[in-house]
């Protein structure tokens, strides 16, 4: 058991670190199109550092780094809190899904336009009616010659309304069981038929989109992984979605609970007792989601399979953010029910944690069916 | 960056868990137990195994092996909660080792190592320990007191003779460990001779790998019940109401088993995070342990409440355990202070 690490990896950490400090994109400017030209060209500087596609193998224009040089990396993005790039659905999951079930045609022209920034990518998976339940939904996509006509509703797509690629999952068999009818589709979203409409959430702010699908055409070269594959390749977007991310969001709740201590201090109730075991409690779930993110990292780099701990990371990141984030508006009493406070607007944000990227429930039903082989409710 | 066990390690595990296995079956456990003792031919043979002094230096008769090491086997005979005085032992060992003078330690580890001339230790508050375990049956006893959190009072310990200290039985809820209160004589014993932070933060996690221990068994014995048991025509594993609470319980013990093996991990080899990372595991494991068997119990239902059930065993061990070298609450006040509350 070695819980440092390794001469290459403090390399690699070292020249990360290095490179931070010299070329910080520093604080994402207000405003929307401001947001978004600043993160296009902090995703071009990452590029050409051959950050951008970090977990890509060489050949495709990646780094081909391994999951625990991905853990270090974004463990030291969120520490040196830099924004995302642009294209980061492009990049973790559009990318991966194309080099693992792509044709070869297919790498050939998507995946440089991710890794430049050129192309952005969203992902169209949940539908209004299709949640939890993602093998449930209902978009039609049915064959007309060469080309496939596609029409439904897609809900809580970022980025939309930058996008040029969407990952589209549709049912293009009605007859079949249901994980078994969907296909994958890559859609061009500059068509009238694709509408986009913004969701504004409880913060006021609108991150996500609808999309309102209206007989768009995607021709057949744009299936990836086959037809009636759908489900299997989307399960590998999701997988990449979550692999790595636990190193990093404990690195995120780290700094938070840095911000929540300074709250106490400055409002004279760090030595409250009551506070002072909550605080320790947090960073105690923080310290255990790091250690359990990098137990899970050690046991897929070991096995290729990860172990029971691995699972946790996700739900136990929302459950101590959404802690932290009510213990700092508790501490502020009345002046925590403002708006203008960052805390109040990170507070309700919060409330999304354990819903987005699978609701806890989810997550539960999982841990129970996968990991401790309870048998299932369906 | 490898967080898992060498294959040294794994092999150490697996020997304990298949020796543990037949040596405290369940029909064993509950007959000592019920009996209120230890069975001598145990501990002979742990003492054999070279358990004993797993982490006692090769120079005073040990294995010369690391807190790690001492931390599977401690969470092994948690899986099994064996009734012998391995935990004790192991406490007063590593009091000996990290807090006693050379002459300390000479004297006294060799005997510890053995398993011949065992010791105990304990947390004194006010001038009694109130819950020493084994006190009535070692050797020599070792009564630490915890510096403050931030250097304002320092500890400091003794080494005692039994015969110098009023040992007064302890019935506790846990039958499965002889506990006692210890109350020195004024004046009496022999003061330790060095920092006494780097021995009760390895007693702390060494205590909490045994509650991993505990709640691992009734997880595992939960999750069987709830794949058998059928109610409403199902197993009672398919409802949520059931399965989540698995899930939840698979998430307490190995949160607790991830930061007991960083704290093990840092007592061998990064011992400037020793004293943040041993109240982590000991505020989390102690927590664990109680949520997780009396979950397991909720799990089972009434069967669980029956005495002939052996999870009651357990339940009470993790409980107890809770208590022994720190609270949780005790735990989070340090890691509050050591975390720039203040």
């Amino acid at each position: 058991m070695d819980l440092t690490l390794s001469p290459n990896e403090q390399a690699f950490r070292d020249e990360l670190r290095g490179w931070l400090a010299d070329n910080h994109p520093g604080e994402e400017p207000s405003g929307d199109e401001a947001a978004w030209e600043f993160r296009l060209a902090w995703q071009r500087k990452l590029h050409e550092q051959g950050y951008a596609g970090l977990s890509w193998p060489e050949e495709f224009g990646g780094r081909g780094a391994t999951l625990i040089e991905q853990a270090i990396f974004g463990e030291e993005m969120a520490r040196a809190k830099a924004a995302s790039p642009a294209n980061v659905l492009g990049l973790v999951m559009g990318g991966p899904v194309v080099i693992a079930h792509g044709s070869e045609e297919q790498k050939r022209r998507y995946l440089e336009p991710i890794l430049s920034g050129e192309e952005i990518w969203c992902q169209g998976f949940s539908e209004p009616e299709s949640g939890s339940d993602l093998a449930s939904l209902k978009t039609k996509a049915v064959k007309d010659g060469d080309e496939w006509v596609v029409t439904g509703q897609k809900v809580w797509t970022t980025f939309a309304h930058h996008a040029k690629w969407c990952m589209l999952v549709a049912r293009s068999d009605f007859d079949a069981p249901k994980h078994q009818g969907l296909t994958y589709f890559l859609m061009d979203m500059e068509q009238e038929a694709v509408q986009v409409r913004p969701l504004r959430q409880i913060t006021g702010e609108e991150e996500f989109n609808e999309l309102f699908i209206e007989e768009a055409r995607i021709p057949e070269e744009n299936v990836v992984g086959g037809v009636g594959n759908g489900w299997a390749v989307a399960i590998t977007t999701l997988m990449h979605e979550r692999a790595g991310l636990g190193a990093a969001s404990a690195a995120s709740v780290k700094i938070a609970l840095g911000q929540l201590i300074e709250l106490a201090r400055e409002r004279g109730v760090a030595d409250d007792p009551i506070v002072r075991q909550k605080v320790a409690a947090l960073l105690i779930e923080a310290e255990a989601l790091r250690l359990n993110a990098w137990r899970g990292l050690t046991q897929i780099m070991k096995t290729g399979i990860p172990g029971p701990e691995g699972s946790l990371p996700k739900l136990q990141w929302s459950a101590v953010n959404q802690g932290l984030t009510e213990l700092a508006v508790a501490i502020q009493g009345e002046d925590g029910l403002l708006r203008e406070s960052d805390w109040t607007y990170r507070f309700l944000r919060a409330r999304a944690n354990s819903i987005e990227g699978g609701t806890t429930e989810i997550l539960k039903n999982i841990i129970a069916e996968r990991v401790l082989n309870l048998p299932r409710l369906r | 960056m490898n967080f898992d066990f060498t294959d040294d390690q794994q092999a150490i595990k697996r020997t304990a868990r298949d020796l543990l296995a037949d040596r405290f079956k369940p029909d064993t456990v509950r007959e000592l137990a019920e009996a209120e003792r230890y069975d001598d031919a145990h501990w002979t043979e742990i003492a054999e195994l070279g358990w004993a002094g797993i982490a006692i230096d090769e120079a005073h008769g040990g294995q010369g092996l690391g807190t790690v090491e001492l931390a599977i086997l401690a969470e092994e005979l948690g899986y099994t909660v064996a009734p012998a005085p391995f935990l004790s032992n192991a406490a007063g060992g590593l009091a000996i080792q990290h807090a006693g003078s050379d002459a300390q330690r000479e004297r006294l580890l060799p005997g510890i190592a053995s398993g011949e001339a065992r010791a105990t230790a304990g947390l004194l508050r006010g001038g009694a320990a109130a819950l020493v375990p084994d006190a009535d049956s070692a050797a020599a006893i070792v009564l630490l007191r915890a510096p403050g959190a931030n250097g304002a009072a320092p500890g400091s310990g003794v080494v005692l003779d039994p015969a110098d200290c009023e040992i007064e039985p302890l019935a506790t809820i846990d039958q499965t460990r002889r506990y006692a209160r210890v109350t020195p004589r004024e004046g009496a014993g022999e003061p330790l001779g060095g920092d006494v932070g780097p021995a009760l933060h390895r007693i702390a996690t060494v205590v909490s790998a045994e509650i991993v221990g505990v709640a691992q068994r009734t997880l595992e014995m939960a999750v069987d019940y709830a794949r058998d048991r059928q109610q409403f025509g199902r197993p009672i594993g398919a409802y949520q109401g059931v399965s989540h609470r698995c899930a939840d319980m698979l998430r307490e013990v190995e949160s607790a088993r991830s930061t007991v093996l960083w704290a093990a991990w840092a007592a061998d080899a990064e011992p400037e995070t020793l004293p943040l990372a041993a109240s982590m595991a000991k505020a989390l494991a102690s927590d664990a342990g109680w949520n997780v068997t009396a979950s397991a119990l909720q799990v089972h239902g009434g069967i669980g409440f029956t005495w002939e059930h052996d999870l009651h065993f357990l339940l009470k061990r993790a409980k107890v355990d809770g208590a022994l070298f720190g609270t949780a609450g005790e735990h989070r006040e340090r890691v509050a202070a050591l975390s720039g509350l203040g």
